[in-house]
């Protein structure tokens, strides 16, 4: 008991509710901003000769900073997946990553002294700004997405969703019984052929192109909208029909904006994650050969 | 006639068959008179073919009569067969009607005018003599029946088992076994679960209701009976019910007038009172003797055992000890003192205030469920905060409550026979105090379901508890300023209520200055603004509410309705208002409480023109985390939608914390304004799940987690009665290959829960077949640093909270 409890203390202290950029008050952010300020005025007092570059002194200091903070933020992949005992929050190593990585935007530029060129060092800083780059994108999806896909998804969960739409294609089939071959026809191609989504960029619209239902939908209404003689005995058979593709197609509107915004706080790990892998990459290949060159 | 016998033994049932048979044995005269034409009439008129059980199991059986777990007819058969082998003297239709006389000549007079002579009189009259009868207006309507021979006789009738005992399952089960009967039944239960019911036929009740056979209710009593209609309380409010017969099985009352006319003394004026006995079963009149049911025992092989004890007795075997006399030994063993167990019980029972009318018989029964402790000074029994519901008691020595948690010099002593733990018992709420022993001491501990039965079961000890609750709680609100003569005071004119949740207990705008107590359950505080019903606070268990109206002239300020089903103590303003003028300091201490209060009001008074739509959203937010089952939670995880980033990390760290499967489903489950309430342990109160679980396998640990330990024996029962749906049914999965492997190599399905595919492939026949055991979140309990759920997200989305901590902690950043 004695040893929970001052345990239970702390995940009490860690519930409040604050998000990961506004953890503990914005400690990391503190902590970047004083690693960065600190670093560009030592940039401007610090004169070294010839001129800044990484191999100067402060740019080793710089170089060591940066490479060991890079192989420190991978590790949050594996501090993610790892759920070991202790008091340890990923909400913290969040944040420490977020505002830590982006003071790498600070500390490898002055690192590189402004001398860029067609080598393995230039490489290595490209891809890590593309890492930067494609995280500054994830915080912004981060604290933008979460919200709107909350309310777009009310209470139901993705396979509710989809539960949902398989039980209308059901009632879809009852219902078309009644009408002619031709609409009957329309409704099968509606209830077999539509696609919830697509490819990425399907999937990034949160629309599918030609969708089976949402055509027969208006194909139906343009027939009870048209010439309504021919019609006329089917008139309440169709419309019920009409009411149901409607409802579907409130449905897959919903499902495809909800995988709409499950790509948007996916996708650009697909990026940030494997581009990671070049970084550590380059950055070993960076630092062997700077050795070598010594 | 002329003959005197050594043994007159008047009822035929279990106990007094088994009597009468060991006489036979032992060559003893003796006579065995059976009011009916058939022995054993209670188990006679059980349904035909009823299963008929064994229990309790650790008992070993001895006695000339045999039996086991079997039908009706089976039993029967073996007891008129061993009756008839020993030669057993028997009298039947023998409707005894008077006894007389001293030890050694007693005169039995039976309705037909007979009279028999016996030196020794043993009374095995069950209880079956007068059944209690339904209360509620229209309750001598034809259609009702208290007995219920044949359940094979109805067809197609609407039919209401009112009774959720032992006999009332059974019967609703009888009932509603063959379909093609096409009786719709339903059985009301007036408790939440069926605490005085076995186990076994609980299970039965619940898979049938599984299979659509029958419906019950719980929680629900019956308010009128007219033709047709039975009118029903339930948790939701009144309903009716179509019936054509009601089988009420309200259990019995001693036939005591009869008991009394004899000269036997009863333990107390209670309806459930039973005879004073001593340990060899002797009443007040020397020479008659007491066993079975109206001893207190109902269960059949108790009554067997104590039949053949009996005859031992007054054939003179001194030496004789009952047959749970070594489990007991055990249960005292470690203690100091060179005491037998009839000793300890006769400590307990002269010590121990709530044992005092309890015959030791019931203690014999009641200790074999207990622990007993010895406690060296300055040990701990339990700390403030720990979440525990077992009632303990002084049997010797001192304990010391530590009241101020600042202090821990100021203590309160509790001596012999003080009871303590009783608040954690009644509320489910976290223990109080800390309690030290403050000189060596021996206690008993009492789990929870034993110390309910005991309360359940012998009104006085329900009394002495309750008593010493409000005691209790009155001291622990108003401190230790209260004087005992005031406390007697508010005691004797305290009311004790029960609510059904949603109930109000103060209109606002009323003019009264009663105060209450919250004693289970927990209560809102809703102010209405602008004819909006606003929530101002949310109040558990162990405070008070109501206090403000003795400085506000009487006019209520606000609207309190209970959360959940509530007990609420009700102490007069009248009395209150005269001890706060008598008393300066409690006057002092009520208005510091409510300076906090009126702060909350003025608050929301001043927001309800500018910020309306803000204190409305927070107002809505509480309702819907009410709703949702947080009025009883203690601590329930939630997520909050607007950081969700659903990579369901929290999931993923839950299985690989349990055993490889996840015990919360994070996209299930209600939301309402970003605020998600997943599917997951709430750690009620007093938690559904624990309700019947046969083994006793859910537990509350001393943190206050629920969890479920190794003896589970996948019965299901805890997850039908979770109202929240978090508890499966699952079987351990193979284990995976490590993270590196996975991370490195792709070996194995990568952390989280494995998918069905792998595991699949991957486990053992009997890993495949094995059998699934309940799972539901521990809090992780026992794991250090908490929670892996929260400690695992990444955004700071999942959050867990107790709705005390939660509903108004949010309410101060109302403001932001």
């Amino acid at each position: 008991m004695a040893r929970t409890k001052p345990n239970r203390k702390t995940h009490r202290d860690d519930a409040q509710h604050v998000s990961f950029l506004r953890h503990r008050n914005f400690r990391y952010l503190k902590l970047a901003m004083l690693i960065s300020i600190v670093a560009i005025i030592a940039y401007f007092f610090v004169d070294p000769t010839p001129r800044h570059n990484g191999g100067t002194w402060y740019g080793y200091t710089l170089g060591t900073i940066g490479a060991g903070l890079i192989v420190w933020l991978t590790l949050l992949g594996i501090r993610k997946r790892a759920i070991t005992q202790g008091a340890w929050s990923l909400k913290a190593w969040t944040s420490a990553h977020v505002y830590l990585g982006l003071s790498l935007l600070v500390i490898a530029t002055l690192h590189t002294g402004f001398q860029f060129g067609w080598n393995v060092h230039t490489l290595a800083y490209t891809l890590m700004m593309i890492v930067i780059i494609s995280g500054a994108f994830g915080i912004y999806f981060y604290s933008n997405v979460p919200r709107m896909m909350s309310e777009n998804r009310a209470d139901n969960t993705q396979q509710e969703m989809i539960a949902e739409l398989n039980a209308i294609d059901a009632q879809l089939e009852d219902a078309a019984r009644p009408l002619s071959a031709q609409y009957v026809s329309e409704v099968q191609r509606a209830i077999n052929d539509t696609k919830i989504t697509g490819g990425l960029f399907t999937r990034l619209s949160g629309r599918v192109n030609k969708c089976a239902s949402m055509r027969a939908l208006s194909r139906l209404r343009a027939v009870t909208e048209g010439s309504t003689t021919s019609v006329d005995e089917a008139g309440e058979d169709l419309g019920s029909v009409i009411s149901i593709l409607d409802r579907k197609s409130v449905m897959l509107n919903r499902v495809r904006r909800h995988i709409r915004y499950k790509t948007l706080l996916e996708l650009w790990l697909y990026v940030h994650v494997p581009f990671t892998i070049f970084l550590l990459g380059a950055l070993t290949a960076h630092i062997l050969s700077v050795f070598f060159y010594w | 006639m002329g003959q005197v016998y050594k043994i007159a033994v008047v009822g035929s049932g279990p106990a007094g068959l088994s009597a009468a048979v060991h006489a036979a044995k032992l060559g003893l005269p003796h006579v065995l008179l059976e009011k009916t034409d058939h022995l054993s009439d209670t188990i006679y008129k059980y349904q035909r073919g009823k299963y008929v059980m064994a229990t309790p199991d650790v008992l070993v059986l001895r006695s000339d009569t045999s039996f086991q777990a079997g039908t009706r007819e089976e039993i029967l058969g073996v007891w008129d067969n061993e009756c008839e082998f020993h030669q057993t003297n028997v009298q039947l239709n023998a409707d005894v009607q008077k006894i007389t006389g001293e030890k050694g000549n007693f005169t039995i007079q039976t309705a037909a005018g007979d009279t028999i002579l016996a030196e020794h009189v043993i009374l095995a009259i069950g209880t079956q003599g007068n059944p209690n009868t339904m209360r509620c207006p229209g309750g001598d309507m034809p259609f009702i029946q208290y007995q219920l021979d044949d359940p094979k006789e109805y067809f197609d009738e609407n039919i209401v088992v009112v009774g959720g005992g032992d006999a009332g399952i059974e019967n609703a089960l009888g009932l509603a076994d063959d379909p093609g009967q096409g009786n719709n039944v339903t059985l009301l239960q007036r408790s939440d679960g069926f605490p005085r019911s076995k186990p076994a036929n609980v299970a039965l009740l619940e898979s049938a209701k599984a299979q659509g056979k029958l419906d019950f209710l719980t929680g629900t009593t019956p308010v009128k009976v007219e033709p047709g209609v039975l009118t029903v309380e339930t948790p939701d409010g009144q309903a009716d019910l179509p019936v054509d017969r009601i089988i009420a099985r309200l259990g019995s009352a001693p036939p005591r007038k009869f008991v009394e006319s004899i000269g036997i003394e009863f333990g107390g004026p209670d309806r459930d009172a039973l005879p004073v006995l001593s340990e060899v079963f002797e009443s007040s009149v020397p020479g008659v003797f007491v066993v079975g049911a109206l001893a207190g025992y109902p269960l059949i092989k108790h009554c067997t055992n104590q039949g053949y004890d009996v005859v031992e007795f007054i054939n003179g075997n001194t030496e004789l000890k009952p047959a749970d006399e070594p489990i007991l030994r055990d249960i005292f063993d470690g203690l100091p003192g060179e005491y037998e167990v009839s000793d300890w019980l006769e400590i307990l029972r002269n010590k121990v205030d709530i044992f005092k009318d309890v015959s030791v018989l019931q203690l014999r029964e009641f200790m074999l469920e207990s622990t007993m402790h010895y406690k060296k000074k300055g040990e701990v029994v339990f700390e403030r905060n720990a979440l525990g519901d077992s009632l303990f008691a002084v049997v010797g020595g001192t304990v010391n409550v530590e009241i101020n948690p600042a202090d821990t010099s100021i203590v309160v002593p509790l001596g012999d026979g003080e009871i303590f733990g009783e608040i954690g018992l009644i509320s489910g709420r976290r223990r109080g105090a800390t309690i030290r022993a403050g000189a060596p001491s021996i206690l008993v501990e009492m789990p929870a379901r034993a110390a309910k039965k005991l309360i359940a079961t012998t009104p006085a000890v329900k009394r002495a508890v309750d008593d010493i609750a409000t005691e209790r709680q009155i001291k622990q609100i108003f401190g230790n300023d209260i004087s005992p003569e005031w406390i007697d005071r508010l005691k004797a004119t305290a009311e004790l209520l029960q609510l059904k949740a949603g109930e109000t207990i103060i209109q606002e705008g009323d003019v009264s200055t009663d105060v209450f107590i919250i004693r289970s359950g927990s209560v809102i505080v809703e102010k209405n603004i602008g004819g909006k019903e606003i929530f101002l606070s949310y109040v558990a268990a162990g405070a008070f509410i109501g206090e403000m109206a003795l400085f506000e002239e009487g006019k209520r300020t606000a609207t309190v309705r209970t959360t959940i089903k509530s007990e609420v103590i009700k102490l007069p303003g009248d009395i209150f208002s005269a001890m706060m003028d008598e008393r300066p300091m409690i006057r002092k201490r009520i208005e510091e409480t409510i300076a906090a209060r009126r702060e909350v009001n003025s608050f929301i008074e001043s927001q309800k023109s500018g910020f309306g739509s803000v204190v409305d959203l927070y107002s809505s937010v509480a309702n819907f985390l009410l709703e949702e089952g947080l009025g009883e939670a203690t601590d329930a995880l939630l997520i909050d939608e607007s950081l969700c980033v659903g990579c369901d990390n929290c999931e993923v760290a839950c299985a690989e914390t349990h055993l490889g499967i996840s015990r919360l489903d994070r996209e299930a489950g209600k939301t309402y304004a970003n605020i998600h309430v997943p599917t997951s342990c709430r750690h009620c109160e007093h938690p559904h799940c624990m309700g019947d679980c046969p083994p006793d396998a859910i537990r509350r640990a001393p943190d206050g987690e629920v969890f479920i330990n190794e003896t589970c024996i996948g019965c299901g029962n805890c997850q039908r009665n979770c109202p929240y749906g978090v508890i499966q049914m699952d079987r351990v999965p193979p284990k995976k290959p490590g993270l590196l492997q996975w991370l490195l190599f792709g070996a194995g399905p990568g952390p989280g829960q494995a998918d069905k595919a792998w595991v699949n492939k991957v486990a053992t026949e009997a890993e495949k077949t094995g059998m699934k055991v309940a799972v539901k979140c521990d809090m992780c309990k026992g794991i250090k640093g908490g929670p892996a759920c929260v400690r695992a997200c990444p955004t700071g989305a999942a959050i867990r909270v107790s709705p005390e901590q939660y509903l108004n902690v949010a309410q101060r950043k109302g403001s932001v």
